[in-house]
C-alpha cells in the first residue's frame, strides 16, 4: 500500500521512440501525447532511434520504461539483442515495450509477440492498438493506481 | 588608445588600437617568454611598439590580454554516457577555449583518477545526469575526486538534483567547486553558456595564476579568457551584428597556428537537403573545436603523421622532394620560432597550412550518412551543414602571413570526391589581415559596436577561387 502511495507521487519517464532506419513519427506522436496527458514524463527520441540511443536517454534520464515503435516492418532486426544492451547498461530491469507493424508480411500475431517476448520485451503490442491500452499496462508493470 | 594582447604558446602580439576613431595605430609581435618569465616578452613587446608608433604612453595599465600559453586551459571531463553528457561537457569546454587532456565516461576508477594525477589538468568538468536523471554516477564521480590528490577546481554541470550533496562532499575535502546549470537538462537539449562563463572566470582568477602569467597584471590591467574564447567572441559578434551595425551572418573563422588549428562556426547549420533527418547532440551556435596533431610547429611532426608525405607532396605549391619534406618539418618542429626562408621551406609550411585546414574543416563540419531500406533512402545528418555557408574568414599566422593564402585557404572547400562531408562549397573568403580578431573579441566586452566597425574595415576579401 505504501509503495504504491511512493509510485504514485512519482513522476514517472517514458523513453519514446521510432527504432532503425523507420522516419514513422505519427504513432509516437500520439502516444507522447496520451502518456503526458495521464501524468507522464516522456523523453522524446524521434524517429531513426538506434538502441543505443534507446539506452543511453534511458540511462541519463533514469527512466522507467522504454516504449519503442516500429511500422516498417524491419523490428526484428533492429530490437535484436535489445534486453542483452540494457543488461550490459545497467538497466536489466527496465520495463521495454514494443509496437506497430513488427514484421513485413503480417505473420499470425501470437508467434509475433512469442518472438518479442523472447527478446526480453515486457509486452508486444499489434498495429492500431489505442494508446490507453499500453498505458494502462504501464500503470499496473510500474505499481501505479489509477 | 587600448592594447590588447594574446600570450600564445609561440608568440606574443600586441595591438594598439585607437577607439574613438576606429583605427588600428600600431601591431608587433615578438616570441613569448612564458618559459623564463613572461614580462619580458610582454614588456620587449610594448617597447616596439612604442618605437613603432612613436607613441610614448600606449595606455598599457588599461590593456586586456588573453593568453593560450603555458599549455593554454588544460581540461578534463567527467560525464555518464560518453555520447550525451560527456559530448555536452566537451563542447561546453571547447567553447570555453579549453584543451581537452582527458575525458571519462560512467563510474570512474582509482586507476582512473591516478591516471588523472599524473596528467594534472588545470581544471575538472564534471557532469551527468539530466536534470531529475542518474545521481549515482555524478555523487560516486565526486566523491573519488574529493578523497584524490587532484587539487585544480571543479565545475559542476551536472544533475540538479544533487548538486548541494555534491558541493558538500567535494568541499568537505577542500576541494575548490563552482556549480553552473547542467549541460544538458534534459536529453538533447545543450546548455552551454553558463558553463562556459564559469570555466571563463576560473581561467582568470585561478589559472593565470597557477601558470605564473598573472605576473602581466603589475604592466597590464588582466588577462581575462583563454585566447580561443576570445577568437570565438570576436567571430559571434562578426556574424550576428549589434543594434545597427550589421554582422556578415553566419560565417566560420579558421585560425591555425604553431600548436594547434582551431575551427570556429558561427551557424545554426541547418539541413540544406529536404527529407533529412537530423541525429545527436545539438552543436552550438557558436561552436568551437581544436586540433593538437595539425600544428604546424609544436608538433610538426604529428602533422606529418597525420597527414601523410604523400598528401604534403600532392599538395605543393613549388615541388620539393619527400626527404626534404620531411627534414624541412623536423627543424620546424625543433626550432618553434624560427620562420620559413627558403622558398622549398615557404612550399613545405604552405602545403602544411593547408593541408590542417582541409583536415580541421572536415572534421568541424556534420556529415551525411545513407541509410537505404526497402521504400528509399534516409540520409542521416549528423553536425552542422555548412555547404551553404557564405563566409569563410582565415585568421591565424599560417594564413595572416603567408605568401600563399590563396592555396592555404582552398583547404576549406567542399570536395566532391567526398559528398558526405558538409564543407562549404562556395563561400567568399576574407583573411584577418591585421590578425586582430582575439582582440575584437576582447574589445567587444565594453565596446561592441567600435569592435564590430573596426573588424569589418580591417577584413580583406580575396578574389573567388
Amino acid at each position: 500500500m505504501e509503495k504504491a502511495k511512493a509510485e504514485d507521487r512519482k513522476t514517472h519517464k517514458v523513453v519514446l521512440g521510432t527504432i532503425g532506419a523507420d522516419a514513422h513519427v505519427v504513432g509516437i506522436y500520439i502516444l507522447r501525447r496520451a502518456l503526458e496527458e495521464e501524468g507522464f514524463e516522456v523523453v522524446y527520441l524521434g524517429s531513426v532511434v538506434s538502441q543505443e540511443e534507446f539506452i543511453g536517454a534511458a540511462i541519463e534520464t533514469k527512466a522507467d520504461a522504454i516504449w519503442v515503435s516500429s511500422l516498417y516492418g524491419m523490428a526484428l532486426l533492429d530490437a535484436e539483442g535489445f534486453r542483452d544492451k540494457c543488461t550490459e547498461a545497467g538497466l536489466k530491469d527496465i520495463i521495454l515495450y514494443i509496437g506497430g507493424i513488427l514484421t513485413p508480411t503480417g505473420e499470425d500475431w501470437e508467434w509475433t509477440e512469442k518472438q518479442f517476448k523472447k527478446m526480453g520485451f515486457n509486452r508486444v503490442y499489434p498495429p492500431e492498438t489505442l494508446p490507453s491500452v499500453p498505458i494502462t499496462d504501464l500503470k499496473k508493470d510500474l505499481g501505479i493506481s489509477g | 588608445m587600448k592594447l590588447f594582447i594574446d600570450f600564445g604558446s609561440t608568440f606574443t602580439k600586441v595591438v594598439a588600437i585607437d577607439i574613438s576613431n576606429e583605427e588600428i595605430v600600431g601591431r608587433v609581435q615578438v616570441p613569448s617568454t612564458v618559459d623564463t618569465d613572461v614580462t619580458i616578452g610582454l614588456q620587449n613587446a610594448i617597447n616596439n611598439l612604442k618605437k613603432e608608433t612613436g607613441i610614448k604612453d600606449l595606455m598599457e595599465k588599461e590593456a586586456l590580454a588573453c593568453s593560450s600559453a603555458a599549455g593554454g586551459l588544460r581540461m578534463t571531463c567527467i560525464g555518464l554516457v560518453p555520447s550525451l553528457t560527456c559530448e555536452a561537457a566537451a563542447r561546453a569546454a571547447l567553447g570555453a577555449g579549453a584543451k581537452l587532456v582527458s575525458h571519462h565516461s560512467y563510474k570512474m576508477t582509482s586507476h582512473e583518477i591516478r591516471e588523472m594525477e599524473k596528467l594534472s589538468p588545470d581544471m575538472v568538468l564534471l557532469v551527468g545526469g539530466t536534470d531529475g536523471g542518474d545521481e549515482e554516477t555524478i555523487l560516486h564521480n565526486a566523491r573519488l575526486l574529493a578523497k584524490s590528490k587532484l587539487s585544480m577546481p571543479v565545475v559542476f554541470a551536472g544533475n540538479k538534483v544533487v548538486r548541494d550533496e555534491v558541493v558538500s562532499i567535494l568541499q568537505s575535502y577542500g576541494k575548490y567547486v563552482e556549480c553552473t546549470e547542467n549541460v544538458m537538462p534534459e536529453i538533447n537539449v545543450l546548455q552551454v553558456e553558463s558553463c562556459r562563463e564559469a570555466i571563463r572566470k576560473i581561467f582568470m582568477e585561478n589559472i593565470i595564476k597557477a601558470k605564473g602569467i598573472d605576473k602581466v597584471k603589475a604592466i597590464i590591467k588582466n588577462v581575462i579568457m583563454p585566447t580561443p574564447a576570445a577568437v570565438l567572441s570576436g567571430a559571434k559578434l562578426l556574424a550576428e551584428g549589434w543594434e545597427d551595425e550589421k554582422g556578415l551572418g553566419e560565417l566560420m573563422v579558421l585560425d591555425p597556428g604553431g600548436a594547434t588549428i582551431d575551427v570556429h562556426s558561427i551557424s545554426y547549420g541547418r539541413p540544406t537537403k529536404s527529407g533529412v533527418v537530423i541525429k545527436g547532440l545539438p552543436e552550438p551556435f557558436a561552436k568551437r573545436t581544436v586540433e593538437a596533431d595539425l600544428g604546424v610547429r609544436y608538433n610538426a611532426t604529428r602533422l606529418l603523421e597525420t597527414v601523410g608525405k604523400e598528401k604534403l607532396m600532392n599538395d605543393l605549391p613549388i615541388p620539393v622532394p619527400g626527404d626534404r619534406i620531411v627534414n624541412i618539418i623536423n627543424s620546424f618542429h625543433m626550432n618553434i620560432g624560427r620562420l620559413a626562408n627558403t622558398e622549398e621551406e615557404i612550399s613545405v609550411e604552405t602545403s602544411m597550412s593547408r593541408a590542417a585546414v582541409e583536415i580541421a574543416v572536415e572534421r568541424h563540419v556534420g556529415h551525411l550518412e545513407i541509410m537505404h531500406f526497402a521504400d528509399g533512402d534516409i540520409l542521416l545528418q549528423r553536425g552542422k551543414d555548412l555547404t551553404q555557408l557564405e563566409t569563410v574568414i582565415g585568421s591565424g599566422g599560417p594564413i595572416v602571413f603567408s605568401p600563399n593564402q590563396d592555396f592555404v585557404m582552398q583547404g576549406v572547400f567542399f570536395n566532391s570526391k567526398n559528398p558526405l562531408v558538409l564543407k562549404p562549397k562556395n563561400p567568399t573568403c576574407y583573411i584577418d589581415e591585421k590578425y586582430i580578431m582575439y582582440a575584437v573579441g576582447l574589445l567587444a566586452i565594453d565596446s561592441p559596436k567600435a569592435a564590430l566597425r573596426i573588424m569589418k574595415q580591417y577584413l580583406k576579401r580575396m578574389g573567388n577561387s
